[in-house]
C-alpha cells in the first residue's frame, strides 16, 4: 500500500489524470496476456518524460515500492503481472518516433511506440525493421526490447536483440544512463545495451531506444507446403538450410492448429494433412524466385504431399496473418490456453515435435504445436480449463517434461517470451545455479533494493505476496 | 439544465466513494448469474482487440479497452469488484461498435457480454429504485412509444419549419433538451411535415415485373429524422423489382434498449415486430439502418429461453436483409443520372462488424456512373455515434469524430456515404465541426442511389 503522503507526491509528479488507483483501474492492470496469473497493483502511473520516470523511481526506491514497467501488456510469461503489488509504470505515452536517420540507417524512438506503427513508418521510406513478434499490432517496442521478443523473421534476420544499438534507461536511484548509440562498432566497456535487452524490467526502466534498420526487400514470395506426416515437415526444413538457402520465414503448423486457423481465417486449407509449412523468402526478385523454386524442389523430393506458391504477395501475407492468429484461435477450443516457447537447435526439430506428442499422450492432454520451425522455436500450446485444477496440474507436469526435453536436445526453456514468472523455476536448467547466482549479483548492482519487477526471472529469493487465480 | 446534469454525462467522471447499498444476497446472485462465465473465460486477454477499439485509441487506458472491460466483468462476476458507479461508467464508455469482435481470433461475443453487463447494471439500479436519468429520458419516454417518437419528429419539424432553431439555441430551446442532445440537434435534416407523411401509401409497387414482396422495416429514428431516406429506399427497391410494403404496427427494433441493459423492453418490441411482419406475409424484412438490422438479426438470441418465441424469431431472422445486402442479389439497377462526385464510405459498425456487410455497399456505390470511391485509412473504425453514445458520452464521441474527420479529409471526398442514421447524423456533425459546410456533405447510401436512378 502507498501511504497517502507518497500518493500525493507521486500525483504531483505526473498530475491527477495520469495517476490511477480506483478499484476498476487497478483491476484492469492486474493481468497481461499470460493465462492464470493476476495480481492487483497499488497504483498505475502513466509518465510522459524521463524526468518523471526518474522522480517516480527515486521515490519508489526510497519507500521500497515495486515498479513494474509495461507497454501494452501482451507478454506471455507473466512478465508484467504485479505479483508483489506496487506501481505499474505504463510507458505508452512514450510513443514518439524521434528520428529515422536514413544516413546511418537507425531510428530513435520512445519505448511506447507500437511495433506495427513503427514498421509502417520505416517502410513508408523504404526501410525495414525485421523483428515481428506475434502481437506486433499492439505490442510496444519497449516491451519487445525488455522481453527480448522474437518473431517470424528470426531465421534470416535475427530477433529484437540483434537490432537494438543504443538505450536510455533509468535506475532505481533516479540516475538516467545511456548506453550504445548509432555506432556499428562500439566496444567501449561492457555491453550494457545487450544486458538491458531481455532483462524483463528487472534492471532499469527503458526510456529511449535506438535501433538498426535495413533496406526494405524488393519483393517477397510465400510457399505453402503440406505434409502427410510431421517428420517430413521437419526434414524439409533441415534440407532447405542444408542446401544453403536461408528463407526469411519458415513457419510450422500441425493439423490441430491448421484446423482452428482455417476456422478463423477461412482459408480452405486441406485439413487431412498432418502439418504444413509456410515459407517466405524476400529479397531481389530474381533471387527470390530462384530460392522459392529450389525450395519447392526440395519439398517435393523429401516427400511433401502438396506444394503451392501463393499467387500474389497479398495472398502470402494473408497466410502469414492467419498463422499469427494461431494462438488466439486455439483458445476457441477450450477456456484456457497455455502456450510455451521451448526452442531447440533446428536440426533437432523432428525429435522435439515427437517428444511433445509423447508427453501430450502421457498426460492425456490436447497439445497443438505450431511455431517458427526455421529457428527451432516451437509453440506447444495446451488447451485446458483453469477451473479443473487436476488438469492444470497435469499441464504443469507436461510442460516440465517438455522443458527438460528441450534442454536435453541442446535447446532452451524460452526462445522469445522471456522467463517472467512462468519459467523462473526452470531457469536453472538452462543457465545453471552458477548462472543464476551471477545474474542475481548483477541484479543487485543495478537494483539493490529489488524494487524493479520483483518476483520475475529468479524463483527463489522472492516471497510471493498474492497470486489471485482467475476463477 | 446543462449545469446540473448527472455525472453520467460527463467525461471527467467523479468516482463516488460511498458504496451503494448491497442488494440482498439472493438478488445479487441472480444478477451475477446473468454473466456468461464461459464466454468471459473465452477471452484470453491477448490484447488483439486494443488497436481496433476507438475508446482505447483515444485514451490508451486498459479500462477503456474490450479486454479491460471483460476483465472488469469477470471481476464483478467473481465478486472482486462491485456493481458501482465506476463499473457503470466503464461499461457505458463502450461505443458498442463491435470492431473488437472482428479483430478477436478467439471469437469472443463481446457485443453480448457488454449488453449483459449493462443489463446487470440496470437491474441492480432497479433494485435500488434508481434508474439513470438520460437513458430513462430517451429510451423509456421516447422510443418505447411510437406516438412520442412521432411527436419528437414533429417537434423537430416545427422548430425547423419556423426557423426557430437559431433563436431557440439563443433563448430557451437549448434548455429544454440536455446540451448534448441540443448540440446534435442542429445536424438534423429538414424533417418531413406531418401532411407529407400522410401521403405515404401502404404499398409501393415494383416498377417492373415484381420479383419479391418485401416488408420495409422503417426504424423509429430513420422514419422520423430521415423520412425522405426511407422513401428513397423504397423507390430504389421498387426499381429493383420489389413490391415494398410499409408493414403496419411495426415498432422500434429495440437495439438501443438491448445495448442499454433494458432487455425486457427490447424483447417486447421484438415481439411486436415479429407479429407485425408475420401478418404481412412478405418474402424479406428489409431495413436500411445497420444498427437496426444487426438487432433484428439477433432476435433469436433474445428468446433463447422461450421456445415458442424462439421459433417465431428464427423464421423472422431468416428473412431479415439489409437493403444493400438484398440489392446486390437483385438484377443490377439501371442508373440514368451520372453523379460525377468523389465519395468515401464510412462503414456502419453494426453493418460491418455486426452483420459482416462490407463489400455490398461498396459494390453499389461503384456501380453508379461517375462516382469515384476513395477509401479512408480506417473506414470501419467507429465514427463515435454509437447509438445514443454521442448523447451519453458527448466529449469522447466528439474526440473520436474529430479523428474520423481527419481521415475523411485525406480522401478529398465531397460526399461521405453511410448506411445508418446514427452514423449519418454524426458525419453531418463532423462536417460542421471540421468547418467544411458547403464543401462536403453526408448522405445515406440509399439517397445516393436514388439520386442517380
Amino acid at each position: 500500500m502507498l501511504t497517502e503522503d507518497l500518493r500525493q507526491q507521486l500525483i504531483s509528479v505526473v498530475g491527477q489524470k495520469w495517476f490511477l488507483d480506483s478499484p476498476n483501474e487497478l483491476h484492469a492492470y492486474s493481468y497481461d496476456a499470460t493465462p492464470l496469473l493476476q495480481s492487483i497493483p497499488d497504483a498505475v502511473i502513466i509518465p510522459s518524460s524521463v524526468q518523471e520516470v526518474s522522480m517516480i523511481l527515486r521515490m519508489a526506491n526510497e519507500h521500497r515500492i515495486p515498479i513494474i514497467a509495461r507497454g501494452s501488456g501482451t507478454n506471455l510469461a507473466g512478465g508484467t503481472v504485479p505479483v508483489q503489488g506496487g506501481i505499474i509504470l505504463n510507458m505508452n505515452r512514450f510513443n514518439q518516433i524521434y528520428e529515422i536517420d536514413e544516413k546511418n540507417l537507425t531510428a530513435t524512438l520512445g519505448p511506447g511506440v507500437i511495433t506495427a506503427d513503427f514498421h509502417a513508418a520505416v517502410e513508408a521510406i523504404g526501410l525495414f525493421y525485421p523483428p515481428d513478434p506475434g502481437s506486433m499490432r499492439i505490442s510496444t517496442i519497449g516491451g519487445n526490447v525488455a522481453q527480448g521478443a522474437g518473431g517470424m523473421r528470426g531465421l534470416k534476420y535475427g530477433v529484437t536483440k540483434d537490432y537494438v544499438m543504443g538505450l536510455e534507461y533509468v535506475l532505481p536511484t533516479g540516475e538516467v544512463l545511456r548506453s550504445g548509440g548509432k555506432n556499428v562498432k562500439d566496444v567501449a566497456g561492457y555491453d550494457l545495451t545487450r544486458l538491458m535487452v531481455g532483462s524483463e524490467g528487472t534492471l532499469g526502466v527503458i526510456t529511449e531506444i535506438t535501433v538498426k534498420l535495413l533496406p526494405f526487400p524488393a519483393t517477397k514470395r510465400t510457399l505453402v507446403v503440406y505434409c502427410h506426416d510431421l517428420y517430413d515437415a521437419a526434414r524439409i526444413v533441415e534440407q532447405i538450410i542444408a542446401a544453403k538457402i536461408i528463407p526469411a520465414t519458415i513457419e510450422f503448423l500441425d493439423q490441430a492448429t491448421m484446423k482452428v486457423v482455417d476456422d478463423f481465417a477461412k482459408l480452405g486449407l486441406p485439413l487431412d494433412m498432418a502439418s504444413m509449412l509456410l515459407i517466405e523468402q524476400d529479397g531481389a526478385e530474381e533471387q527470390v524466385m530462384q530460392d522459392i523454386e529450389k525450395i519447392a524442389k526440395i519439398a517435393h523430393h523429401v516427400g511433401a504431399a502438396e506444394v503451392h506458391m501463393a499467387a500474389t504477395i497479398e495472398e502470402g501475407a494473408k497466410l502469414l496473418t492467419a498463422r499469427r492468429s494461431a494462438l488466439s484461435a486455439l483458445s476457441r477450443l477450450r477456456p484456457t490456453t497455455i502456450l510455451e516457447d521451448a526452442t531447440v537447435p533446428r536440426a533437432r526439430l523432428a525429435e522435439m515435435v515427437q517428444e511433445i506428442e509423447r508427453v501430450a499422450h502421457k498426460y492425456n492432454l490436447q497439445i497443438c504445436t505450431f511455431g517458427h520451425a526455421g529457428d527451432g522455436n516451437l509453440h506447444p500450446t495446451c488447451m485446458a480449463d483453469e477451473r479443473d485444477h487436476e488438469e492444470i496440474e497435469r499441464v504443469e507436469q507436461a510442460f516440465e517434461e517438455i522443458f527438460h526435453a528441450s534442454i536435453r536436445f541442446g535447446g532452451t526453456i524460452t526462445g522469445e517470451h522471456g522467463v517472467g514468472m512462468t519459467k523462473s523455476k526452470y531457469l536453472h536448467l538452462k543457465v545453471g545455479e552458477g548462472g543464476i547466482e551471477l545474474m542475481e549479483r548483477l541484479k543487485a548492482a543495478f537494483d539493490p533494493n529489488n524494487i524493479l519487477n520483483p518476483g520475475k526471472v529468479f524463483a527463489k529469493r522472492d516471497r510471493h505476496r498474492i497470486v489471485v487465480r482467475q476463477s | 439544465m446543462t449545469t446540473n446534469m448527472p455525472d453520467l454525462m460527463s467525461q471527467t467522471w467523479q468516482v463516488h466513494t460511498e458504496t451503494p447499498p448491497t442488494p440482498a444476497t439472493s438478488v445479487r446472485d441472480a444478477l451475477l448469474h446473468k454473466f456468461d462465465i464461459d464466454e468471459l473465460l473465452n477471452c484470453m486477454h491477448c490484447g488483439f482487440c486494443l488497436p481496433t477499439c476507438p475508446t482505447y485509441q483515444q485514451t490508451g487506458l486498459e479500462t477503456y479497452s474490450p479486454r479491460g472491460r471483460i476483465a472488469l466483468m469477470k471481476g464483478v462476476a467473481d465478486e472482486k469488484l462491485s456493481i458501482d458507479i465506476e463499473f457503470e461508467k466503464n461499461m457505458y464508455a463502450c461505443l458498442g461498435c463491435r470492431a473488437c469482435e472482428t479483430a478477436c481470433p478467439s471469437g469472443v461475443a463481446y457485443g453480448k457480454l457488454i449488453e449483459t453487463a449493462r443489463e446487470v447494471i440496470e437491474d441492480n439500479k432497479k433494485c435500488q429504485g434508481n434508474p439513470s436519468f438520460i437513458r430513462k429520458l430517451v429510451l423509456k419516454n421516447v422510443f418505447l412509444h411510437p406516438k412520442r417518437v412521432r411527436t419528437f419528429g414533429t417537434a423537430l419539424w416545427i422548430t425547423q419549419a419556423l426557423g426557430l432553431q437559431k433563436l431557440a439555441n439563443k433563448t430557451g430551446f437549448i434548455h429544454i433538451l440536455p446540451r448534448e442532445i441540443a448540440e446534435m440537434q442542429h445536424v438534423v435534416d429538414k424533417v418531413a411535415s406531418p401532411s407529407k407523411r400522410k401521403e405515404r401509401r401502404p404499398i409501393l409497387r415494383s416498377e417492373k415485373e415484381s420479383i419479391l414482396k418485401i416488408g420495409f422495416f422503417k426504424g423509429c429514428i430513420m422514419d422520423e429524422m430521415f423520412y425522405e431516406t426511407n422513401q428513397a429506399t423504397a423507390r430504389v427497391l421498387s426499381k429493383a423489382g420489389c413490391d415494398v410494403v410499409f408493414v403496419e404496427n411495426q415498432a422500434c427494433c429495440g437495439a438501443l434498449h438491448a445495448h442499454s441493459g433494458e432487455k425486457s423492453d427490447a424483447t417486447n418490441l421484438a415481439k411486436s415486430n415479429i407479429e407485425a411482419f408475420e401478418k404481412a406475409h412478405v418474402d424479406f424484412v428489409v431495413n436500411n439502418a445497420g444498427g437496426c438490422g444487426a438487432a433484428l438479426k439477433d432476435y433469436h438470441h433474445w428468446f433463447a429461453n422461450d421456445p415458442e418465441w424462439k421459433e417465431r424469431a428464427d423464421s423472422f431472422v431468416a428473412k431479415v436483409r439489409d437493403a444493400n445486402e438484398l440489392l446486390v442479389e437483385l438484377p443490377p439497377l439501371s442508373f440514368h443520372k451520372p453523379l460525377n462526385v468523389r465519395v468515401t464510405y464510412q462503414d456502419s459498425c453494426h453493418l460491418a462488424h455486426g452483420q459482416g456487410i462490407r463489400n455490398q455497399p461498396r459494390q453499389l456505390i461503384r456501380s453508379i456512373p461517375g462516382v469515384e470511391l476513395v477509401e479512408m485509412s480506417h473506414p470501419d473504425s467507429c465514427c463515435g455515434s454509437g447509438g445514443i453514445y454521442n448523447i451519453t458520452n458527448f466529449s469522447m464521441s466528439m474526440d473520436i469524430l474529430d479523428d474520423k474527420m481527419e481521415d475523411v479529409q485525406h480522401t478529398k471526398a465531397r460526399l461521405i456515404v453511410t448506411s445508418n442514421p446514427g452514423c449519418l447524423l454524426q458525419m453531418k456533425e463532423g462536417i460542421i465541426r471540421a468547418g467544411l459546410q458547403g464543401q462536403m456533405e453526408a448522405a445515406h447510401i440509399m439517397d445516393l442511389l436514388d439520386r442517380a436512378l
